[in-house]
């Protein structure tokens, strides 16, 4: 029926995992070196999906994510609460610690809103789940 | 045992009779076909005379290798080769020859010199040998050969005035030169880079003894500028100099060229494979000039024999002129005098695509275009970005099967690698690994947006400024996309942003397009779907071909309904610089064809007719008056700069901290496997 297909459609889009985020920077011309991260989340619809938990995958996305920039973009989507300052030594095996992880990095997805640089305060929208990272000069 | 033997010899019997029937159906076939479309008509009773299908220049049977062959079987008074034509004819002393080579040829293979393909010859009888004047007659264009402009005494003279003292020159040059004597003066000429040291000129200058020469040269016209450099090559039965184009930037463009002891036949050949044999009669001069010295190539044929006229002697002309008795011509010593002006300023000739100083001009030229940064970008924006936009979704529907070696690259990659897919399209790898945290982006809104449709994360952005922190990925991967950037710094800046993204350790696969679509003798898959579509459909319509990563025809489009050279896009803004260099300089390529400039445009024609934006800048302004190409769908032209067996290694060795893993050729394209060190 057409209402299913609308529903479908409407389903199906781009979606930025907080794992996309935390890799995420902004690229204005002079920005200081390592400025521009991380991005300030501006979320007007967010988006929870479940994902099959995978332990093994999520303990190595530990080393690899930047993990104050992970917990502020948690905080500010409400689900700081679901992660410690830091992870704890022995994480690996600490199976809730893993869930509440995975759940923030995978589950938790920003639909619409806006991505703001945080030091020379540019925008970059999300719409449909797509951030559009162009900046004005690259824009046609 | 014994049963056994019979039985085999019984096959094997069976097995030549089968060969010989084959060999019999060919032959006949080759008959009617050389009745049906040359008017040729084969004869079934011995004579001299043969004509060989399958043995002719037009499908790439050199005389050197059919004249060793027929003159096996005896003494040849005529091998007629007609330009452009699968066959020849030979024509034999005796016809006790003629018969012989009529059974040792029927039937050969012949394997092929240059290019290794195999042939078989059918050879049947023919009344006469002849061919009347369908060949080019015509010297090719600016070339003149003056008889007897030294006289015997003036030749005795000057070939006694040649100290051969070259020993020095001969062993340095020895590599190239073989055994060829060989003399310079005024300046001397370097095998190494075919050019002259302008400012080391040569003690001495040219010898007065060629003074009167060429004060006549100047006088009749034949030359401008008086020559600087004189290059004297002494030439035994058998040697030869290799086809070349004298390097234009090295000097001016009259070339002169006397025989000197013994007449010759040099060659000449168009790039269009036409070729044209030329008699150097004994004391003549060669002025080379305009097309015949810049564009058509010219060289001497290793041999001690060469196929002259038989009437003619070895008087002034092309030896194609008339084939009809074309016999042997035993070659004796021959002394050239080569004579050319040192060029001071670049060649601005009209023949580019041949030309060293323009093709120097055009790489500066390139970070002009280019190194005006917004020009490149204006480009990249009209021709790569625009047109995505535009061709987004018919783009991606021809785009599902992914490749098997990037595939393998993904599926190596250990669990839990973080990816970035930096021009991903369509997304088509995004999901190859489930085990991967794989990301894309692209410039073009409307494919990410196709992405997001399948549930793949991406965003938009510019290969030049990935917003991804530095050293945060495991891999990257580019496929298809560094060829779309306009100079060579943008091309190499996209690198470097690719390098940047990889953490020590990581890997990223980088694939562009080949100018080389031809590559170990394989036409790539891109070259190879014309044919098949053009033949059987069934080849292409599998589905799981793999396609060039750049191919631009979609499987089911008008691909043969190509349009024409030089029609461009209309712009609105007809002023646009980009436009303006565009039309000026980009050639518009021809699908399912090898390139002929490693910058163009490739045409994307649209299935359908039904684009909404008919008016949009990017549709094609059809010629008035062409019915048949009105009633056609859009067409989109993209901008390529396609890559050179080795420059997109040259460009990754530039990167600081990156190692070339590895690198390779990909059904047309090059790719290359770094890793950050």
């Amino acid at each position: 029926s057409p209402g299913f297909r609308r529903e479908r459609s409407r389903r199906r889009c781009g979606r930025m995992k907080l794992l996309t985020h935390n890799l995420l920077t902004s690229h204005v011309r002079g920005l200081r070196p390592g400025g521009g991260y991380p991005l300030g989340i501006q979320a007007t619809e967010v988006k929870l999906s479940p994902v099959d938990f995978n332990a093994q995958f999520v303990a190595r996305m530990v080393p690899k994510v930047q993990w104050a920039a992970l917990l502020q973009a948690a905080q500010s989507l409400g689900h700081g609460s679901d992660l410690p300052p830091e992870p704890a030594p022995g994480y690996e095996s600490d199976e809730d610690f893993l869930r509440r992880l995975h759940h923030v990095l995978l589950e938790v997805e920003v639909v619409e809103g806006i991505l703001r640089c945080p030091d020379s305060g540019h925008e970059f929208p999300i719409t449909k789940g797509i951030p559009n990272m162009l900046l004005a000069e690259e824009e046609t | 045992m014994a049963d056994l033997e019979v039985d085999s010899a019984h096959q094997e019997n069976l097995k030549l009779s089968k060969m010989k029937k084959k060999v019999l159906r060919k032959q006949i076939k080759a008959q009617r076909t050389l009745m049906r479309h040359e008017g040729i008509e084969c004869i079934s009773h011995t004579t001299q005379n043969l004509v060989v299908a399958n043995g002719g220049l037009g499908n790439g049977v050199s005389r050197h290798q059919l004249l060793r062959l027929v003159e096996e079987c005896g003494l040849v008074e005529a091998l007629l080769m007609p330009p452009n034509k699968p066959y020849s004819f030979v024509k034999y002393g005796t016809t006790e020859e003629a018969k012989k080579a009529y059974d040792a040829l029927n039937g050969k293979e012949l394997i092929l010199e240059d290019t290794s393909h195999t042939v078989i010859l059918y050879v049947n009888f023919v009344r006469k040998v002849h061919w009347e004047d369908i060949m080019p007659t015509n010297l090719p264009p600016g070339l003149k050969v003056v008889d007897e402009l030294v006289s015997p005494e003036e030749e005795t003279m000057m070939l006694e005035s040649i100290n051969w003292t070259g020993d020095e020159v001969i062993q340095n040059a020895q590599k190239s030169l073989k055994h060829r004597r060989v003399e310079h003066f005024g300046y001397e000429f370097r095998y190494d880079n075919n050019n002259v040291d302008k400012d080391k000129p040569l003690p001495g200058g040219i010898p007065e003894i060629c003074n009167m020469l060429l004060e006549k040269c100047l006088r009749q016209g034949y030359i401008k500028h008086k020559p600087d450099q004189l290059t004297v090559n002494q030439y035994e039965p058998g040697q030869g100099i290799p086809p070349h184009i004298d390097t234009h930037s090295a000097f001016e463009d009259e070339i002169l060229s006397l025989s000197l002891g013994a007449e010759i036949v040099m060659d000449f050949k168009h790039p269009d494979g036409c070729t044209v044999a030329v008699m150097l009669p004994r004391r003549s001069l060669l002025v080379m000039a305009g097309e015949s010295r810049y564009l058509w190539s010219h060289g001497i044929t290793p041999r001690k024999f060469d196929i002259v006229q038989a009437s003619e002697g070895q008087k002034v002309g092309t030896i194609t002129a008339d084939t009809g008795d074309l016999t042997l011509n035993k070659r004796g010593t021959r002394t050239s005098f080569t004579f050319r002006k040192v060029r001071r300023s670049p060649c601005n000739c009209t023949y580019p695509s041949v030309c060293d100083s323009q093709q120097d001009q055009q790489k500066e030229r390139t970070p002009m275009f280019t190194g005006n940064e917004t020009v490149a970008a204006k480009l990249e924006q009209e021709y790569v970005h625009k047109v995505y936009e535009e061709i987004a979704v018919h783009f991606s529907s021809t785009r599902h099967s992914p490749w098997p070696k990037i595939v393998e690259f993904l599926r190596a990659l250990p669990e839990g690698s973080i990816v970035a897919d930096v021009g991903c399209g369509n997304g088509k790898y995004l999901g190859i690994n489930k085990g991967l945290h794989m990301v894309g982006c692209d410039r073009s809104k409307n494919l990410v947006d196709i992405c997001g449709e399948k549930e793949c994360e991406a965003f938009v952005c510019d290969a030049l400024s990935v917003p991804i922190r530095s050293g945060s990925c495991d891999a990257c991967i580019s496929i298809a996309v560094i060829h779309h950037f306009s100079t060579a710094e943008r091309r190499l800046a996209t690198l470097r942003e690719l390098a940047r993204l990889l953490r020590p350790g990581g890997k990223a696969l980088i694939y562009v397009w080949a100018m080389e679509q031809e590559y170990n003798n394989q036409k790539s898959k891109y070259l190879k779907e014309k044919k098949a579509k053009k033949g059987k459909e069934k080849e292409i319509d599998t589905g799981v071909t793999q396609r060039p990563v750049s191919d631009q025809t979609p499987d089911n489009s008008t691909q043969d309904l190509t349009v024409s050279d030089g029609v461009l896009n209309d712009f609105e803004d007809k002023g646009s610089i980009a436009k303006q260099v565009i039309n000026s300089s980009l050639p518009v390529h021809t699908n399912r064809t090898s390139f002929h400039s490693q910058d163009l445009l490739v045409p994307w024609h649209f299935k359908g007719g039904t684009k909404k934006k008919e008016e949009s800048i990017t549709t094609l302004q059809l010629p008035s008056g062409s019915n048949k190409l009105q009633e056609l769908s859009p067409v989109f032209h993209r901008y390529y700069h396609v890559f050179c067996e080795g420059e997109l290694e040259a460009a990754c060795k530039t990167l600081d901290g990156i190692r070339i893993q590895r690198s390779y050729y990909d059904q047309g394209n090059w790719c290359v496997v770094l890793e950050r060190q």
